[in-house]
């Protein structure tokens, strides 16, 4: 049954069939258009040159370093996320919204920027660059470089899931069970990672998606050297720029299924979410 | 807070070894790397800082990169209430799997998006062929530039009105219905008034967000100069020609900018914050 309420929002036909027709011939046009042309350009040439595109060695060891980069962002700043969000949720403490807003900062800045940085610390020319230089280590236009970038840009998705959702949890549980005697790790992994599990995926699905799809900030400290410093991005960019659509869009479309893949899981972990959140308020009726 | 302390007391184990590790773990990621931007302006001249932030080509960049970047966050302020609304309130058959594809432009890589629509809108490409016959180029141009920052704005404003409108109280539209008012009146007095603040919050994002992309514009605009490079690109190419102190100085300027939205942004946030807890 719909409310009766409703009425007063009930729009005239022809206003709501005029509304969704512009909105999804916008979507159509603005997403679901270029989705369509990767997939359409990969596979131009048919399914053996797209095979081929994506297990040539080039692009497997482009492959390899994005799942490297990924691999060592995500737990660093999947722990990071943690120990910010634990600090920030379950005390008080003076400067706590300026903190917050500082974990924030690296969806404010640029990614070239957030390459740039790198490179005034760790370049030729950086701060660091002649010590770095007598020691044989190679930071910029190498895979250390390439990570850096990487944990910068995905720096803040596992904390901003994390610190809302916490917050809004609040002590209760946690102090209960520490009166009933929990350790601090049993308080953790009991009491606190149960009810914060799927916003905890959510962000590191998020954290992992960006980590291999960066494209201006690894770019910048890359300095694309072919089966050596390319991510897959990079990798699109060459071939794209060697006019060899067909394969560059190959890779492409592995990145744009990662992102498919990216929106299902979110859908997935949202209803999850929703969920618990049902089954939680379900429980607190039933016991007040 | 208890005697002015730092922090209030709590039985609860792990503050200081939490905070300790996040604010130093933030610190060497974050602020360390980004002061450097900062102390590198700083040892540079002051003159030759400010002839390669003024110069020519770089003014250029500027009016590019903000006039794109308002003009494809205006579309996206238009066309996102109107996906938002259709998305609140509709029922249609799909309707779930348009609202995921809402966040696409989120997690589809930039180049990836950059590639696309480049090729949708070339002179052979699926769109570009249909607007060359009306005489309109797009890509390698800066309407190119304006098309990808739409793309790439896309998601901020829907998601940041959404969740607004399923909050709106059914009973004010039903009273000013009750009232006399008009389906139109209701929406742009009732409605409009409450949908503002996430409005200008989706638009402030999508600006600048738009105003820092890199990667899903430099393939459409073909990076011509004087007419369609944007700032971030003229980063890049200054780095690629070892001018450290002129990247650096085109990213101060940058970050000046991203900053001042943030702070924008956030007190846009706390207001509105404030207004619904009044309310």
């Amino acid at each position: 049954m719909r409310p009766r309420t409703d009425a007063a929002r009930h729009d005239p036909a022809l206003l709501r069939y005029g509304l969704i027709f512009v909105a999804l011939l916008f979507l159509g046009l603005f997403v679901v258009l270029p989705l369509i042309a990767v997939f359409a350009q990969a596979l131009e040439k048919g399914w053996g040159a797209y095979w081929a595109a994506i297990t040539e060695p080039d692009a497997l060891s482009s492959i390899r370093l994005t799942l490297l980069a990924a691999g060592i962002a995500v737990p660093l700043n999947l722990v990071f996320g943690l120990a910010a969000a634990w600090a920030i949720a379950e005390f008080q403490f003076r400067g706590k919204n300026v903190l917050i807003t500082l974990i924030d900062l690296p969806f404010a800045v640029s990614p070239v920027i957030a390459g740039l940085i790198y490179v005034l610390m760790f370049g030729a020319q950086g701060w660091f660059g002649p010590w770095l230089n007598q020691h044989d280590i190679k930071i910029i236009f190498a895979v250390p470089g390439i990570v850096l970038a990487t944990v910068f840009v995905t720096f803040p998705f596992v904390a901003r899931e994390l610190i809302p959702l916490m917050q809004a949890q609040g002590t209760e549980e946690e102090e209960a069970a520490l009166v009933l005697g929990a350790s601090g790790w049993q308080l953790f992994w009991r009491v606190t990672l149960p009810n914060i599990k799927w916003s905890l995926l959510y962000g590191v699905i998020l954290c992992a998606a960006r980590a291999m799809g960066e494209f201006g900030a690894v770019s910048v400290v890359s300095g694309h050297i072919r089966g050596e410093t390319n991510t897959m991005p990079l990798h699109v960019e060459i071939l794209y720029n060697e006019y060899n659509f067909a394969a560059a869009f190959a890779v492409a479309s592995l990145l744009a299924l990662l992102a498919l893949v990216t929106l299902g899981a979110k859908r997935l972990l949202e209803w999850k979410m929703r969920q618990d959140y049902a089954d939680f308020t379900a429980t607190e009726g039933a016991e007040g | 807070m208890a005697k002015h302390g730092f922090k209030r007391a709590s039985i609860l184990p792990g503050f200081w070894p939490t905070f300790g590790y996040s604010v130093l773990y933030l610190s060497l990621i974050v602020l360390v790397p980004l002061s450097a931007v900062f102390l590198k302006t700083a040892t540079a001249s002051w003159a030759h800082f400010w002839r390669t932030i003024s110069s020519p080509g770089v003014v250029a960049s500027y009016k590019l990169s903000f006039g794109a970047s308002l003009a494809a966050a205006a579309v996206n302020v238009v066309f996102g209430l109107v996906v938002a609304w259709v998305l609140v309130r509709y029922r249609f058959p799909g309707k779930r799997l348009v609202d995921a594809l809402v966040d696409l432009p989120f997690a589809l890589p930039t180049a990836v998006a950059g590639i696309a629509l480049t090729s949708l809108y070339t002179e052979h490409g699926w769109i570009g062929r249909w607007l060359a016959v009306v005489g309109i180029r797009v890509a390698f141009t800066r309407l190119g530039v304006f098309v990808a920052l739409v793309f790439i704005g896309l998601p901020f404003v829907v998601r940041s009105v959404q969740p607004v409108l399923e909050d709106v109280d059914p009973q004010m539209e039903e009273a000013a219905a009750s009232l006399g008012a008009s389906r139109w009146v209701t929406f742009s007095r009732v409605v409009f008034p409450l949908l503002r603040p996430a409005l200008l919050t989706g638009f402030a994002m999508a600006f600048a967000r738009a105003l820092g992309e890199y990667g899903s514009v430099i393939f459409i605009s073909g990076n011509m100069p004087m007419r369609t490079e944007i700032t971030p690109l003229l980063i890049v190419t200054r780095l690629e020609q070892y001018d450290y102190a002129g990247a650096t100085a085109i990213a101060l300027v940058m970050l000046v900018a991203s900053f001042a939205l943030l702070l924008g942004i956030n007190l846009l946030q706390w207001r509105s914050r404030r207004y619904a807890e009044a309310a």
